[in-house]
């Protein structure tokens, strides 16, 4: 559940990959996300520290997540 | 300390390329009440999924279509179409306003009976009319109209002794510069054909030749193909009254008029490129008024709309089952309601909208309904926020047709709600149930284990 290394982020959810010219925008959970992937958190701290601020379940962020996680790999900014 | 609001987190792909020349809005609008009743009433209190039909748009419809066809031709009269939509509730609305029936079939005709319709106000069309169906017909003076030679011969043996000559009709196919002609239905003009059959019903003695009657189409993009249509009926009823001195009382055009429902694959949204009511009324009438009938001598135009009058008053309601990515990424939604009761949604792109207020970005999404067949796709492509399963959804201008050709099918057909003008809602057609389904089947002695 790695982010590439080379791939470039900002605070509001622009996505660039150097290696693919392909550009991403995203919705501002993705952010969040992509934000906390990069400092090199865990899929475990990541998921208690949303719902600890947001209005969420954890049934549904678990769902949610592994969306993303397809979302990512899909988009190819994942490490193999 | 309270919470954020949370949303799913989603990325989109940026497409480097010309801009779409007509915008980035995806048009995607909340829809949370219909007439002013909420849906998620609607579905708390009659389940999910469930059509729901607008007294006040039905009404509306009509009227707007009779004015257009009335306020140009002084002689107008429609007839429902029973076959889009039979729910007794329905016609009723369309009988108060002044429509007579148009049926299809025996089990039609004898709905049309049941709901009050005076026989003389029944039109009965179709090919495939019986023994039974034409003797019914007769004893309650219907306008029957022929289809084929063989029908013919039947009225002429059934009618032989009769004091009451049976009033009939004929069906006349025709080029009218639309492909694919529609040439299975009646008796062709441009081959004679129809002469023929005029002569034959003149001739005999023991039926009533009354009206003409075409169905040139059904969805039908060009108001000119009317106007052809309305020539040739109007050319056939001149040459009866000047060659054989008999007088045709009516002409009618029958149905076809498109609603604005997207048809699959066309380019621009049903809104922009479909001809109003208004735009055909008035190709039909002016081919009458200018074909050179005396004032007061016009034959009756009569119309036999069906999917225009009721299309957009009928919504289906339902709610999210489950999300899912395909395998190559696409989003997909799993639905509580599947292409058994939609049945439109092969013909239609049918706009759905969510029930509820949501996050501003949407995702390009394949619509499945619940069935496990490949088949069941409700939209292949369609622009939506991310739905959460309880969502819920509505389905837009589903009123003609999938209340009539639905079937039971892996799930159970649902219920049908009329919201009235006063905002009051009828159940008028209850959800079906395992012991509906049941009733009618038999289980031989040695195959019953439940004795």
């Amino acid at each position: 559940m790695k982010l590439k290394s080379n791939i470039a982020t900002s605070e509001n959810g622009f996505i660039f990959n150097p290696a693919t010219g392909d550009s991403f925008s995203g919705n501002g959970m993705a952010a969040k996300l992509l934000e906390a992937m990069k400092s090199g958190k865990t899929e475990d701290d990541i998921k208690q520290d949303i719902l600890s601020r947001y209005e969420v379940s954890e049934s549904q962020l678990n769902r949610d997540w592994d969306n993303w996680m397809l979302q990512l790999k899909e988009a190819n900014l994942l490490e193999i | 300390m309270e919470k954020l609001p949370y949303e799913k987190p989603y990325i989109k792909k940026l497409q480097a390329g010309a801009l779409n020349k007509f915008g980035s809005r995806t048009g995607v609008q909340p829809v949370k009440s219909i007439d002013g009743v909420s849906v998620k009433s609607l579905i708390e209190n009659y389940g999910s999924p469930v059509f729901v039909l607008s007294e006040k748009q039905i009404r509306k419809n009509y009227r707007a279509a009779y004015r257009a066809f009335s306020t140009r031709y002084p002689k107008v009269q429609f007839a429902w179409s029973y076959k889009t939509n039979y729910l007794n509730a329905v016609c009723q609305i369309f009988h108060q306003e002044g429509s007579w029936a148009e049926v299809v079939s025996g089990f039609e005709y004898r709905k049309a009976l049941g709901n009050g319709v005076p026989g003389n106000k029944i039109i009965f069309n179709g090919p495939g009319k019986s023994l039974n169906d034409l003797q019914l017909a007769i004893e309650h003076d219907s306008l029957i109209h022929i289809d084929h030679f063989d029908e013919l011969n039947l009225l002429l043996t059934l009618s032989k002794n009769m004091a009451n000559k049976p009033r009939v009709a004929i069906r006349i196919n025709m080029d009218t510069g639309v492909y694919p002609l529609w040439d299975r239905f009646g008796f062709n003009y441009e081959n004679g054909e129809a002469w023929s059959a005029v002569t034959k019903i003149t001739g005999s003695g023991s039926l009533q030749l009354v009206g003409l009657h075409c169905h040139i189409g059904t969805y039908m993009l060009s108001a000119d193909a009317y106007g052809i249509a309305a020539n040739k009926l109007a050319e056939l009823a001149v040459r009866c009254q000047t060659e054989l001195n008999h007088k045709i009382e009516y002409l009618d055009l029958g149905g076809g008029f498109p609603s604005t429902n997207t048809l699959k694959g066309a380019y621009l949204p049903g809104n922009d490129t479909v001809p109003t009511v208004d735009d055909f009324a008035e190709v039909i009438t002016s081919a009458l008024l200018n074909f050179g009938f005396a004032n007061d001598d016009l034959p009756l135009l009569i119309l036999e709309s069906g999917r225009v009058l009721i299309d957009d008053a009928g919504y289906l309601l339902g709610t999210v089952i489950a999300n899912k990515r395909l395998a190559n990424g696409k989003s997909a939604v799993i639905v509580d309601f599947g292409v058994n009761i939609l049945f439109t949604s092969f013909w239609y792109e049918h706009q759905v909208s969510p029930a509820n207020d949501f996050a501003a970005h949407t995702e390009n999404t394949v619509i499945y309904g619940p069935l496990c067949m490949n088949i069941d796709v409700i939209r292949e492509s369609i622009n939506l926020p991310l739905l959460n399963p309880g969502d819920q959804v509505v389905v837009h201008k589903v009123g003609a047709y999938n209340m009539t050709q639905w079937m039971q099918f892996i799930t159970l057909r649902p219920a049908v709600v009329l919201i009235d003008e006063k905002l009051r809602t009828h159940l008028i057609r209850k959800n079906e149930t395992l012991e509906y389904t049941a009733e009618p089947e038999l289980v031989p002695a040695h195959l019953n284990n439940n004795k």
